[in-house]
């Protein structure tokens, strides 16, 4: 039998901007605003024309490339890497939005793709004529919306409000009746992006129950995810991609393993540039700010049950007197969860308590089993209390957290809560 | 398991590859999605006057606030004499009809790809939907609209004031009524993929609305431009539009001649020409948007 889906040498190549440069004189600015009409016309016919021209300050990015990979029928694939790796890029051509530059795509089948839940929901109109609407944008026929309407609206648990405009629902509800109606669709190849992250905790493990049903029904899946239990529950296979290629295919097992432990040294690490620097941080200079892993290697998926370590790096031009360096941990919707400083261990507040020009790094270690899973932003913070702020970068870097192997993982479920502790709990019977 | 499903033929095989030049118009893909342009088109009526106070009436309110208008300072201050000595309230009114069917659909149309860029980022089907919904919802309101024009012809025949009455050309208001769409559809096409990559089609569109307005014969007659220009005139097929329209309905002399297969064949050539710019670029729009 061949192949549902078959990627041959697939590429695709983006145009980026670069950020205009910074200090221009007003002369330059004038006559650039005067020439760019031209410019910009000049190019537009040569686009047009079918030509790819680059303006100046524009650069090339390939988001995929070289990609080779099969998808047998019935096939439930996983498709991981980090954020940036191309896999919604992969999605996205897969599912015909978009494109590619180099390369084809063989699909033997019908492909319900859904790269987001509610696309094209009016908030105006109710629940039963999104559904409606939303199922014809996903390529549903009338007939087959009608039959499955009221299978729909018992999923979606909003039967009570279904003739109410949307614009009045809770954002669960709003997410359940999108969800209610892309499950619903039953296209033999589907292709989903992280629409599992949606809604609360029950309503999770239904959309997750779902997705496992319907790969039992023998169709093709991909399926795209950082949420590496519902990848290592929902698929046996896995490919991993990395900046924009494909570099392993295994075991969803092992290909998880492979993706949480090999570091890509540009995620969980931020370097500052001198230009990126404000003027008024002198004497103080931040120089990077690193996610390290328990072996030292840099990292930007940490897992809940390992320590690890948060380091800075910065120089000091001249002597400063009671320097603190901060971070602040928070999540990634924007709650806080920690703020420490380095100096605040009394030996330290001592000792330090004036720091000499040089080179310094300062780091600390978050315990294990400490953190539970999701997203978290890393801030940082140079100060003197009471006398100067020197430095400031509240979202310096973000990191995910992966829970394999934290307590309660027999149970797939997400669990609210920002801390996830080994607790020592005590069962008797008295 | 359904009938349907036991008796589905072997699985349709697509090959997704890079484009190379001009492509094929395609239009199959849009007679497979076409239950998608009537839940477009159903989407923006329903939508188009919720919670406003006067709800459906605005589209009566604009064409006959612009005719109130226009017979106020065109018709009243400045004398312009419409064909026939017919009042120019009916006059500028039979005018304004397809003028506002075809400024909304133009400007409806045009906007429609930006207006819904997470459609296009997030879901695959044939682009042409959206600005052709946009252009069929205008429909609605220019059915409403006439039903007031028939209202107006009777008040003005039962004052005496008018005698007009209908002919057997009444029917080729379809004729020119189509023209008018081809003729938004199709600048709407230019300008709704150009729009994707330059923002300036936004601020473009009202001018270009209000430069089209008046070198069509919307608040004068096609009889005031002069005879050599005539030819020239035509080539703008909104006049073509609003000529027919004032011979079917009102019986003036600027029925089908030369000049309306000039502008014809000058919508022709704007769909035609838009469609095909448009489905060159439509690969795109998901990345520039």
């Amino acid at each position: 039998m061949k192949p549902v889906i078959q990627v041959e040498n697939l590429g695709k190549r983006y145009r980026i901007g670069l950020a205009p440069q910074k200090y221009r004189t007003l002369s330059e600015n004038i006559s650039q605003a005067i020439s760019k009409p031209f410019r910009r016309a000049g190019a537009i016919i040569r686009r047009s024309a079918g030509q790819d021209v680059l303006q100046p300050g524009e650069e090339y990015i390939w988001a995929l490339q070289e990609v080779n990979f099969e998808v047998q029928n019935g096939q439930v694939l996983g498709i991981i890497g980090r954020n940036g790796a191309g896999k919604s890029t992969l999605l996205k051509v897969l599912s015909r939005i978009t494109e590619p530059t180099t390369g084809s795509v063989t699909i033997r089948g019908r492909v319900g793709s859904l790269l987001e839940v509610g696309t094209g929901f009016h908030p105006e109109l109710t629940g039963r004529e999104n559904i409606f609407l939303n199922g014809a944008i996903l390529g549903m026929r009338n007939v087959e919306i009608e039959r499955k309407f009221d299978e729909i609206v018992a999923f979606s648990e909003v039967e009570q409000f279904i003739d109410t405009p949307v614009k009045r629902y809770s954002s669960g509800m709003y997410l359940r009746l999108a969800f209610a109606v892309a499950a619903h669709l039953e296209p033999e190849i589907l292709v989903v992006d992280e629409v599992l992250a949606v809604g609360d905790a029950d309503f999770q493990k239904k959309c997750l129950g779902k997705m496992g049903d319907v790969a039992q029904q023998g169709r093709t899946v991909l399926f795209v995810s950082h949420n590496m239990s519902a990848v290592l529950r929902l698929t046996q296979e896995s490919i991993v991609m990395e900046k924009g290629r494909l570099v392993m295919r295994a075991s969803s097992p092992e290909a998880v393993d492979y993706y949480l432990s090999a570091g890509n040294a540009k995620a969980g690490e931020r370097i500052w540039e001198t230009g990126e620097v404000p003027v008024d941080a002198a004497p103080f200079r931040p120089v990077a700010l690193r996610l390290l892993d328990k072996a030292g290697k840099v990292v930007d998926t940490v897992r809940s049950t390992e320590p690890f370590a948060i380091e800075m790096e910065y120089d000091l031009a001249s002597t400063l007197t009671g320097l603190r360096i901060g971070i602040y941990l928070s999540t990634a919707r924007g709650e806080y969860v920690l703020t420490s400083f380095d100096t605040d261990d009394e030996k330290h507040f001592e000792k330090h308590g004036s720091r000499p020009a040089g080179h310094y790094v300062s780091s600390c270690v978050l315990p294990a089993d400490f953190l539970n899973g999701g997203r978290y932003t890393l801030g940082v913070n140079a100060s003197s209390y009471r006398v100067r702020r020197y430095f400031m970068d509240e979202q310096a870097l973000t990191f995910n957290v992966d829970t394999s192997g934290a307590p309660g993982m027999q149970w797939t479920e997400p669990r609210p809560g920002v801390l996830r502790p080994r607790l020592e709990w005590k069962i008797e019977s008295k | 398991m359904t009938k349907a499903e036991t008796a589905k033929p072997e699985p349709k095989t697509v090959i997704i590859r890079p484009s190379k030049g001009w492509t094929a118009l395609n239009l199959r893909d849009l007679w497979v999605y076409r239950e998608l342009v009537y839940f477009m088109t159903w989407r923006d009526l329903k939508v188009r006057y919720k919670q406003t106070a006067l709800g459906v009436s605005w589209a009566v309110i604009q064409p006959f606030m612009n005719m109130v208008v226009f017979s106020i300072f065109f018709g009243g201050l400045a004398q312009i004499p419409t064909d026939n000595g017919i009042p120019y309230p009916i006059f500028s009114f039979v005018a304004l009809l397809p003028w506002t069917l075809f400024a909304n659909a133009l400007n409806n149309a045009s906007r429609s790809l930006v207006g819904n860029q997470n459609m296009i980022t997030k879901i695959y089907f044939p682009k042409l939907v959206l600005p052709l919904s946009s252009v069929l919802s205008g429909l609605v309101d220019f059915l409403i609209a006439f039903v007031v024009l028939i209202g107006i012809v009777l008040y003005y025949n039962l004052t005496g004031q008018a005698h007009i009455t209908v002919t057997a050309a009444l029917w080729t208001i379809f004729p020119f009524l189509l023209m008018a769409i081809m003729t938004a559809l199709g600048i709407a096409l230019w300008l709704s993929a150009l729009y994707v990559q330059y923002r300036d089609v936004g601020y473009i569109l009202p001018f270009l609305s209000d430069i089209l307005k008046f070198i069509s014969p919307v608040v004068y007659s096609t009889t005031m431009i002069p005879a050599k220009w005539q030819m020239i005139y035509a080539l703008n097929p909104m006049a073509g539009v609003i000529d027919g329209f004032r011979w079917a309905i009102l019986g003036t002399p600027t029925g089908p001649d030369m000049r309306l297969i000039i502008s014809a064949i000058i919508a022709l050539v704007i769909l035609v020409s838009g469609v095909i710019y448009f489905r060159r670029m439509e690969r795109t729009f998901a990345d520039t948007i």
